[in-house]
């Protein structure tokens, strides 16, 4: 035990004593997840747009100050009858362009139907999307809730949407769970593989090998430190994501923290296969960042959905182990699922670790036959 | 000098069908400095590997230290020490970190450590510089260190694979008066090289070809045997006959 606890001490003196280590360890979280919350952020807010009114009624005027005080939009402009709506574009100072038609109020209570046209920039399809679908759903609103409440549609069949376990639809959602599976496997598959390579590169591994120090103890001792260190960056995520992003924990915390000690088990003894094939640091890094940083960010379900991957990605996805991590913590955090909902990803990490494991043990003692 | 402290019975070490060791046979004792020669991929490192407990003989007799290598792995490398030809500290620890970590490994208590590490210190001359980083010491010091620490549990045994590599003649002269003073207190020293003029400071060399001893004897019988005005020439007539 006194052995083990020398090793510690040296291995946190590497880590403590490495700049690189250190940024990697304790900036790249929070400046991933600020970063990922605050700056790169999908959801739409304070867009500018501009309005052509051509009845000035109070519906109209309704209806502006509905889409202005809904925080998605701000007015950049105002425009007149006879404007030219494609030179606002053009000169790119709004978004979208809401116009009314001449007489709106009467003609809405004389014919029960009137249009609003939405003109929308759709040289960036998603926010064009987004735009409109926000400024429809608050016209809608408006009019089922405020204007139409008395009257009698013949034969309609609305809609009603909720947006359960997002009501918001806020990104940071889903980057939350998603920073967390990358981080944590960067930390513990990245450093705990480029810590053990670095042995190897040193000669200093052989020397521990032929030291009374087993083998297990050897790789305990390079793992426990990461281990430690994945966990409280597990804590800060999800401290920072509730607390400065809002992102709920409906589930039970203790459930949490065993799904990402679990993953963490899983993350570092893959570091351990790694570490088995790289001869040095270098092909230890090259490996981690192509083979599972990449990979992590496309193909987990954390960036784009896996429902809409061609069946190869689909199947490639499904052999990277964040993307079962993510599911279990979305459920977790969002609908506050327990284990019986998420036995089967649990599973497939297990067995995962287990492989890793396995594959390891394997290798080591190819390289010392 | 007739206690034996390494045995060796007919080892044999094969890769697949490639023979790495073919039946060695030598015996090493006590306080001796054992050279151990051959060209690259002679066998050596495989032999000495296995001396080493890193790895496991196909088959043979191996008893190292008085334990078996087999059975008693645990114990041989309790009683013996290892320095890798990449020389074997750890560039971002001090001198002092160092020796603790080491000392931590093969058990030796704080008290013992802290005798040991003034008399290193000052034998060496290192006693300001204790707290550098290794990294920033020059490469005979780091040398030194390595065989000093190496040495610091008091092993029955001193492996040494290729310890001089990359230094002058002058630090490599000094090298070896550490080694000479090693072995003076009863540490067996078990040394490859590539460079002749080491195989002369050796008490016996043994020199391995395609995985045999082709030769084992002091320097001065090997040169006699061999008709050879120095070990250079023994090691090539030796490497000429096998060809």
């Amino acid at each position: 035990m006194k052995q083990f606890i020398g090793f510690l001490r040296k291995e946190f003196l590497h880590i403590f004593r490495d700049p690189r280590t250190m940024i990697i360890i304790f900036g790249l979280p929070i400046i991933q997840l600020l970063l990922f919350g605050k700056v790169i952020n999908t959801d739409l807010q304070d867009s500018k747009i501009a309005i052509l009114d051509q009845s000035h009624d109070n519906t109209t005027r309704e209806i502006t100050s509905k889409l202005l005080s809904s925080g998605y939009f701000v007015l950049g402009e105002e425009l007149l009858p006879g404007d030219d709506v494609e030179d606002v574009f053009r000169k790119g100072k709004v978004k979208m362009v809401v116009t009314f038609g001449t007489n709106f109020e009467q003609d809405l209570e004389r014919d029960g139907k009137v249009d609003v046209q939405l003109l929308a920039d759709a040289s960036d399809p998603n926010t064009a999307r987004m735009l409109t679908n926000y400024a429809t759903g608050i016209i809608n609103d408006y009019v089922k809730k405020g204007k139409l409440q008395n009257l009698q549609l013949p034969h309609q069949i609305g809609t009603e949407v909720r947006m359960l376990y997002n009501e918001g639809l806020k990104s940071v959602y889903m980057f939350v769970p998603g920073i967390m599976a990358m981080i944590l496997m960067l930390i513990s598959a990245m450093m705990t593989s480029i810590s053990i390579s670095r042995e190897k590169e040193l000669g200093t591994m052989e020397v521990l090998l032929a030291s009374p120090l087993r083998p297990i103890q050897i790789v305990l001792g390079k793992v426990t430190p990461y281990l430690l260190l994945s966990f409280i960056n597990a804590v800060t995520i999800i401290v920072l994501g509730v607390f400065v992003f809002g992102v709920p924990i409906k589930g039970s915390i203790l459930f949490l923290m065993a799904e990402s000690f679990l993953f963490i088990l899983m993350s570092l003894s893959l570091g351990i296969l790694i570490s088995t094939i790289a001869p040095n640091q270098m092909v230890a890094m090259l490996i981690s960042v192509l083979a599972l940083m990449l990979p992590t960010i496309l193909l987990s379900g954390f960036m784009f959905p896996i429902a809409n991957m061609p069946f190869p990605l689909k199947i490639l996805s499904s052999i990277m182990p964040p993307r079962w991590f993510i599911v279990i913590i979305k459920n977790i955090m969002l609908k506050g699922t327990g284990i019986t909902y998420v036995w089967k990803e649990t599973l497939i990490l297990m067995f995962m670790t287990f492989v890793f494991i396995t594959l390891s043990i394997k290798n080591f003692k190819t390289r010392l036959e | 000098m007739d206690e034996k402290v390494i045995t060796v019975k007919n080892l044999v070490k094969k890769f697949g069908s490639f023979l790495a060791n073919d039946h060695l046979n030598f015996e090493v004792y006590r306080g001796e400095i054992f050279g151990f020669l051959g060209a690259n991929g002679a066998g050596k490192t495989t032999a000495m590997k296995i001396l080493c407990g890193l790895s496991s003989p196909t088959s043979g007799e191996v008893n190292v230290a008085g334990y078996d290598i087999y059975t008693e792995t645990e114990k041989v490398k309790r009683n013996i020490g290892y320095m890798s030809q990449k020389f074997s500290l750890y560039e971002d620890m001090t001198i002092n970190e160092n020796i603790r970590f080491f000392s931590g490994v093969y058990g030796i208590s704080p008290k013992d450590r802290k005798e040991k590490q003034e008399i290193l210190l000052r034998d060496l001359g290192l006693e300001s510089s204790k707290n550098t980083l290794i990294g920033s010491l020059p490469l005979g010091w780091k040398q030194k260190l390595a065989f000093s620490i190496a040495i610091f549990h008091d092993p029955r045994i001193v492996f040494l694979d290729e310890p001089t590599g990359g230094v002058d003649p002058i630090t490599r002269r000094k090298f070896w008066d550490l080694i000479y003073e090693a072995a003076d207190r009863g540490i067996t020293i078990f040394v490859t090289t590539h460079y002749m003029d080491e195989a002369e400071y050796c008490n016996r060399v043994s020199i391995m070809n395609c995985g045999r001893i082709e030769a084992l004897d002091t320097p001065d019988n090997l040169k006699q045997q061999f008709g050879a005005k120095n070990m250079d020439e023994v090691f090539l007539k030796i490497a000429r006959n096998s060809e």
